[in-house]
């Protein structure tokens, strides 16, 4: 029964921290209303961890695993249920929430002065929607949380976003916001033909995850079905033609917001590909493969030339995330168990170093009132400690031994190069990309002669305590990954199985 | 015909607001008084809702040849007496600014709603005429109320002249029907052709003529023209009264007419209702984006809305029956709500509406739960989940998606995305900083008001709807045709 839970504390928790404020304005209580839902989501996330079973001795069979369900009956007439279900691929993400929400509550902790109450509605709503994604399996039930999440998402950027070379932060918010939802309705409509395809086939209405993932579909409504998916996830990855939101989000969002986009929606994304489209439709998402592969490709080379020619660093922190996730689609497509499990190290590891690097050029922005790196340079020896993480979320950006990134990347590059080596030949080239854009920015803002010779101020107690963490989560996944490859072992195990039974994977 | 006691209860309804419109007439002659005239207009609708449970013991029933009271006709009937009901409501506040004669509006309106529960009880193209004449004459006289104001009477004229024409196509539509089928009763148009007879082109022609007219009082692209004009310039009330009944009426006939008569069932027919929606749906939308008047904007989008709901039309069978039901409710609660909110920012009356997006700047931080309402309904436009409206999309997109109308499923999309940008600009300006600009706002005891109350408990509604629509969806399933 704590699967409700972990959904209602954070709805829960912003609704107090918004009648706080307009109840008494001006107080600190939202922020620890916030951080206490966060840590009691991530407490919960963690006895789930340590009580339950994933290991790969469960039976892949024909019903799938799930740690714990709960349903509720909720639209009867097109059987319409409330069904969470959690199992090892949700844990991962849910716990990755947890950390990420209490990191995102406490760097905006100095920088969030207006409406602290709404603003911290709003965080909490993206959570919930966020953990809402990771658990509903009735297809109704994610859509719901997939769109609803966007809405408070558009508020942090629109209302608390800063202004980018002239443009207003509402702009990008729309644009966000647009992208998202139309290529949310397109899911949409491929779920109801879906729906309705198991209907003639049956003459049941069911939207149960289960139960679609059994019905048939070849052909070309196979084809429409399955890009209806893709492009909703594929939005959201992003993959390259369509990510014009994701600059202008991520440079214009306050930092709790570049943190939650990079760290948590981004892998919404890359989740529902591995829990539904893949599933959902083995042959032809088989059968799409080296297209997705090859739009992994562009998004590689493409993000890490973006990310270079940018000035603005949070939006060269974005792009590069676009040339991360490239490796994450090609590893997800690829299909064999070590790429899987890759996708899912990588996702956790970038999770932490780009939050690392948006909390960074947060503290950078309230302490130089810029983000322009031509404006920067010699801040090392100025700043204290700061330089010295950004060193280490750099070095773990461009995927260093040690770090976890590392061993996500290896991961995907071995396990997919048995099924397709040249396309991991060339992804590795990739690499030298994102080793060059790494090191600019680091040139850009910290080497180099000083602009001036005073220090500014150092890090205080709360940003030291909060980098350090991120640091530390990013190192010990890089020398002891099993924590997390264990957990996700049965999951990936099935998505692999219902992956590779399609026919044509067995020639 | 004998008129049983079971005949009169069916009637009840009708008969109440008959009765209602005269009283009201009766106590103005006699002496003027605002809040009597409002009450007991308020009284007279309740009791004609209450009066719906009595009438459902009894359908479904024919009285005359005339009208057909079904259930389907019950629910429809309780939409339009709810959206009556709201309107006067919103009206109360609205008129007691007013420095003109008050209390022969809620003469009009009640003779508006008549008109409205005419038409969708209606089952014969003679109670089709005169239920929309009723519901559209008292609506001229509505919208140019505010006359000493030049938008008002401006709104009033257009409409009147453009209402009037497509009350021509209606008629000489109708005559053609009549003279090639010889019958004025839906179930019996084009009967003669499925029995091969008559000329298929003429019938064609009236059917066309009369799907003209109703166009026009949907305002579906391209007989939208009036719009944002009736809509920007009629005192928000009536907008909020036009935007729901008359659309509710006039949709719940197509609907019936375009299931119950043979006629209908001509590929050519539906091929252009789907052109019609389609292009609705992109223009409507497409004309909102730089809208700066919100009463505008809402006209605009109201276009948009019709074009959503005309895909159900295009597919004719069960779900689309469902579906009728379920976007008309959720678009007449949003609706209600929105200009509801309108008009107790512009309550009480000042001369002009506060419709200018600029006033509603900055509402959130001042008057924070008016705001959220605000925000509600525009989430629930725009279709997002949590809200009524995604349900009501959801229905529109289920229905076309089973209907195999992917053409219309692409406009519902493209629409949808489209319209995006505007909700979310005026949801937006609801929250940015206040300007130091002259600022109007609603009286701040307005939740205590009547509107206020009404406009909350709207907004309640489309949440719970959205989230357990369960309710909605029993009770529109139950009403039937015939």
């Amino acid at each position: 029964m704590m699967l409700p839970w972990l959904l209602l504390i954070p709805f829960i928790g912003g609704l107090l921290c918004w009648q706080f404020e307009l109840i008494r304005p001006n107080t600190a209580m939202p922020r620890w209303i916030a951080l206490l839902s966060m840590v009691a989501l991530l407490v919960m996330a963690l006895v789930m961890w340590v009580s339950g079973d994933y290991s790969l001795s469960q039976v892949v069979g024909n019903t799938p695993e799930w740690q714990s369900e709960f349903r509720l009956p909720w639209i009867d007439a097109f059987g319409i249920t409330f069904h969470l279900a959690l199992d090892g691929l949700s844990l991962i993400m849910i716990t990755l929430t947890g950390i990420l929400g209490i990191m995102a509550v406490v760097c905006s902790w100095k920088e969030i002065n207006r409406r602290v109450g709404f603003f911290h509605l709003n965080l909490m709503w993206v959570i919930g929607g966020v953990v809402g994604v990771f658990l509903a399996i009735d297809l109704f039930l994610f859509f719901f949380f997939w769109e609803m999440m966007l809405v408070p998402m558009y508020f942090l950027i629109a209302l608390w976003g800063h202004e980018s070379e002239g443009r207003s932060p509402v702009s990008a918010a729309i644009k966000f916001f647009i992208y998202t939802q139309a290529s949310g309705l397109l899911m949409l409509v491929s779920i109801l033909g879906l729906v309705f395809m198991h209907y003639t086939q049956t003459g049941v209405f069911s939207f149960d995850y289960g139960i679609l993932r059994e019905t048939p579909i070849t052909g070309v409504m196979s084809w429409v079905l399955m890009l209806g998916f893709f492009i909703a996830f594929a939005v959201k990855l992003p993959v390259v033609p369509l990510h014009g939101w994701l600059p202008d989000a991520h440079a214009q969002a306050p930092t709790a917001g570049s943190v939650d986009l990079a760290g948590i929606l981004l892998k919404t994304a890359a989740y529902g590909l591995l829990r539904f489209a893949l599933p959902l439709f083995p042959e032809t998402s088989q059968a799409f493969a080296p297209i997705a592969m090859t739009l992994g490709l562009v998004g590689i080379f493409y993000g890490g030339v973006l990310a270079f020619s940018q000035t603005d660093i949070k939006r060269l922190i974005a792009c590069s995330s676009i040339s991360h996730m490239g490796f994450v689609l090609i590893g997800i497509y690829s299909g064999t168990l070590l790429a899987l499990q890759g996708v899912i190290l990588q996702m956790v590891a970038h999770a932490f170093s780009a939050a690392g690097l948006f909390m960074i050029s947060g503290q950078l922005y309230e302490r130089l009132h810029t983000r322009d790196m031509r404006q920067m340079g010699g801040l090392f020896g100025r700043l204290g400690a700061l330089p010295g993480f950004a060193l280490v979320f750099v070095m773990a950006s461009l995927g260093m031994p040690g770090t976890g990134n590392f061993i996500g990347e290896f991961l995907i590059l071995f396990g997919a190069f048995d099924v397709v080596p040249w396309v991991v030949v060339i992804a590795s080239g990739g690499l030298v990309l994102s080793a060059v854009y790494s090191l600019i920015l680091m040139h850009r803002v910290y080497w180099g002669p000083p602009r001036e010779k005073s220090t500014i101020a150092r890090l205080d107690g709360r940003e030291y305590a909060m980098l350090l963490s991120t640091l530390v989560l990013t190192i010990a996944l890089g020398l002891y990954p099993q924590v997390v490859l264990d957990i996700s072992q049965g999951a990936m195990h099935e998505v692999r199985h219902w992956f590779a039974v399609s026919p044509s994977f067995a020639g | 015909m004998n008129l049983t006691l079971s005949h009169l209860i069916a009637l009840l309804p009708l008969l109440i607001v008959c009765a209602t419109v005269i009283v009201v007439m009766l106590g103005i002659a006699w002496r003027r008084h605002h809040v009597a005239t409002a009450t007991l207009t308020t009284i007279g609708l309740n009791a004609a809702l209450f009066s719906l449970l009595a009438v459902l013991t009894v359908t479904p029933i024919r009285v005359s040849p005339l009208l057909l009271i079904d259930n389907y006709a019950v629910l429809y009937m309780a939409l339009i007496l709810i959206a009556g009901l709201a309107s006067t409501t919103l009206a109360h506040a609205y008129l007691e600014g007013f420095n003109d004669q008050k209390e022969e509006f809620y003469m009009l309106l009640g003779c508006s709603v008549l008109g409205g529960l005419t038409m969708v009880a209606s089952d014969h193209l003679l109670s089709l005429f005169f239920g929309l004449e009723l519901l559209s004459v008292p609506l001229y006289g509505m919208a140019a109320y505010a006359f000493r104001t030049r938008l008002s009477l401006e709104s009033g004229i257009k409409y009147m002249v453009l209402s009037a024409a497509a009350s021509a196509f209606l008629l000489f539509g109708m005559a053609l029907l009549y003279a090639e089928s010889g019958s004025l009763a839906f179930a019996d148009l084009g009967a003669r052709l499925t029995e091969g007879g008559g000329h298929a082109s003429w019938l064609l022609m009236g059917i066309g003529m009369m799907v003209i007219a109703m166009a026009f009082k949907l305002s579906l692209v391209p007989f939208h023209l009036w719009t944002a004009d009736v809509y920007e310039g009629a005192p928000a009330p009536v907008t909020a009264f036009l935007a729901t009944v008359s659309k509710i009426a006039v949709f719940a006939l197509l609907m019936r007419l375009f299931m119950s008569a043979p006629v209908t069932d001509m590929a050519s027919l539906h091929t252009t209702v789907a052109f019609i929606a389609f292009l609705s749906m992109v223009v409507g939308n497409l004309m909102a984006l730089r809208q700066d008047n919100i009463k505008r904007l809402m006209g605009y989008s109201s276009i948009g809305h019709m074009g959503y709901l005309l895909t159900v039309v295009v597919a004719s069978d069960d779900m689309a029956l469902l579906t009728t039901g379920i976007y008309l409710i959720t678009y007449v609660a949003t609706t209600l709500a929105t200009f509801g909110v309108i008009a107790l920012v512009s309550s009480p009356w000042q001369g002009s509406d506060v419709a200018s997006l600029k006033f509603y700047r900055g509402l959130f931080w001042r008057r924070p739960y008016l705001a959220a309402v605000m925000t509600v309904m525009m989430l629930s436009l725009a279709g997002i989940p949590m809200t009524a409206g995604f349900i009501g999309k959801f229905y529109v997109l289920a229905t076309g998606v089973e209907a195999q109308l992917w053409w219309l499923v692409a406009g519902v999309i493209l629409g949808s995305a489209i319209s995006l940008y505007y909700y979310l600009r005026v949801m937006v300006m609801l929250y940015l900083h206040p300007t130091e600009e002259e600022e109007y706002d609603a009286s701040s005891d307005w939740g205590q008001r009547a509107g206020g109350i009404m406009v909350i408990l709207l907004a309640l509604a489309v949440l719970i709807l959205g989230v357990y629509p369960q309710p909605m969806i029993m009770l529109v399933s139950g009403a039937t045709l015939g």
